[in-house]
């Protein structure tokens, strides 16, 4: 049976340690305060070692300097991780892609560079394919209700709709789109159910949701309620008070078809 | 040395660093005349039919495979779009000729649960058909990750391995000789993968 994908989130930020430039590993609050909690590589060994389903890497810092960092901790992760691997921050052009993709990643998360130029989802999944471009779209919900895609890391709103957005990039050739809601990351309080069983409903491709998760319960509604494909966690998985084998045994006694081992 | 077949197209890293975890020694290979040194062959792929074919064909790979694997038997294992090429026909944007391998066509994934998504991304298990050395020891149940919107369909039930559900039965592994592929991805399946990786290794058809 096909199974829904619980996905690890690992967001990095550069940091000054002894006076050098290191990666580390941290978690965000709605995408303000950021917390350090550890190294990147070795985190997403532990993940692959409790058989998590995918991987995400995002760099937070999303600078060119950032983008080789990134590249190198991929790199080093590619080494011994053997399960899909996507990675975002800051990707600016087909090169930007392609350097990623030789890193080791199966995947690149797109989103600001999508929204200001979208003609490059049209040129990446021409190029590397469909499956590889994942659309990360982060949405804030205004006063009136409408959820709206932010851009540059949560500071600045665009004009699109997430609804609209989601289905002009799976027109434009995006294989999955990443749905994170920004008021509700690091606060786990739950998921953006409303809006994630929309986008569902709206698009064929995908949808991996996130931003919210703090019980096992959340990720049980993201899937029967949100009918989400695959849910992301960052905080949720960081705190090693949270087994992922038992948030997956909470989930399949729901009777959603989860991997249980390997 | 295995072979992996570089013509330009996806992520060669991870299959090899896998083929390296299961004990192989991987070669990225760009000249088809390296070919001839190489004790397997590993034809990876992601992208669009069409453009993989022409690839393999400018690069002067199609007409070198043909020559070590149909005419001299090297075993080789084809992974994804790897194995789609290896059919007659694909018609993922226009209509495109295949290596002819296989007497199978590649055609869009419609499930007939509408609430299924393509591409199919994700782990699904292996409903294995029928009993192959490359199979040999993996797990019960075991899940592998797949990542297609096209599928192969083949007109001869005895070249197919395994298949998944996805809303029908879906081609997940075929062989025939000292041929083998995979629709899903082994390098990406963790231990089953590697498991797989490490019997194609031994593997003498």
């Amino acid at each position: 049976m096909f199974k829904k994908r619980l996905i690890p989130k690992l967001q990095m930020k550069t940091v000054q340690m002894g006076g050098r430039p290191r990666t580390a590993l941290v978690t965000t609050r709605t995408f303000s305060e950021v917390f350090q909690i550890g190294d990147p590589v070795s985190q997403a060994k532990i993940y692959q070692a409790q058989a998590a389903d995918e991987l995400v890497f995002l760099d937070l810092d999303a600078t060119t300097e950032a983008r080789e960092t990134l590249a190198t901790v991929v790199e080093q992760a590619a080494e011994e991780i053997f399960m899909p691997i996507t990675v975002g921050g800051g990707v600016r052009s087909v090169a930007d892609f392609r350097r990623l993709l030789q890193s080791g990643a199966d995947k690149v998360a797109v989103n600001t560079w999508a929204v200001e130029t979208p003609g490059f989802i049209e040129a990446a999944a021409g190029q590397f394919g469909a499956q590889c471009v994942v659309l990360s779209i982060d949405f804030r919900r205004e006063a009136d209700g409408v959820c709206r895609v932010f851009t540059h890391g949560g500071r600045r709103a665009s004009q699109w709709d997430v609804v609209a957005w989601a289905q002009r990039g799976e027109v434009l050739g995006a294989g999955e789109l990443l749905l994170t809601s920004i008021d509700r990351d690091g606060t786990r309080e739950g998921l953006d159910l409303a809006l994630i069983r929309q986008v569902a409903g709206a698009v064929g491709i995908p949808v991996i949701a996130s931003g919210g998760c703090g019980l096992a319960r959340h990720f049980v509604e993201g899937f029967l309620d949100g009918r989400a494909d695959a849910i992301a966690a960052g905080t949720y998985f960081c705190f090693k008070d949270e087994n992922p084998m038992q948030t997956r045994s909470r989930i399949a006694n729901a009777g959603i078809p989860i991997r249980l081992h390997q | 040395m295995i072979a992996v077949i570089d013509y330009g197209m996806g992520n060669l890293r991870s299959v090899v660093n896998a083929i390296e975890m299961a004990g192989g020694n991987p070669e990225v290979v760009s000249d088809p005349s390296m070919l001839q040194a190489a004790e397997r062959i590993v034809l990876p792929g992601v992208g669009a039919f069409g453009d993989c074919i022409a690839n393999l064909t400018r690069t002067g790979f199609a007409e070198t495979l043909d020559r070590e694997v149909r005419g001299k038997g090297r075993p080789i294992l084809g992974i994804c779009l790897g194995m789609q090429v290896m059919a007659r026909r694909g018609v993922e944007f226009g209509e495109h000729a295949g290596l002819g391998w296989f007497a199978a066509e590649v055609l869009r994934i419609q499930p007939a649960d509408p609430a299924l998504r393509v591409p199919q991304v994700g782990w699904n298990d292996l409903n294995v058909r029928r009993e192959h050395p490359v199979l040999r020891g993996l797990p019960k149940g075991g899940d592998v990750y797949f990542v297609h919107s096209f599928q192969m369909c083949c007109d001869d039930p005895a070249d197919i391995l395994a298949t998944c559900d996805y809303g029908g039965a879906i081609t997940a592994a075929v062989a025939k000789d000292n041929i083998v592929a995979t629709q899903f991805h082994p390098e990406k399946s963790q231990d089953v993968g590697l498991a797989l990786l490490a019997n194609f290794l031994r593997w003498n058809p």
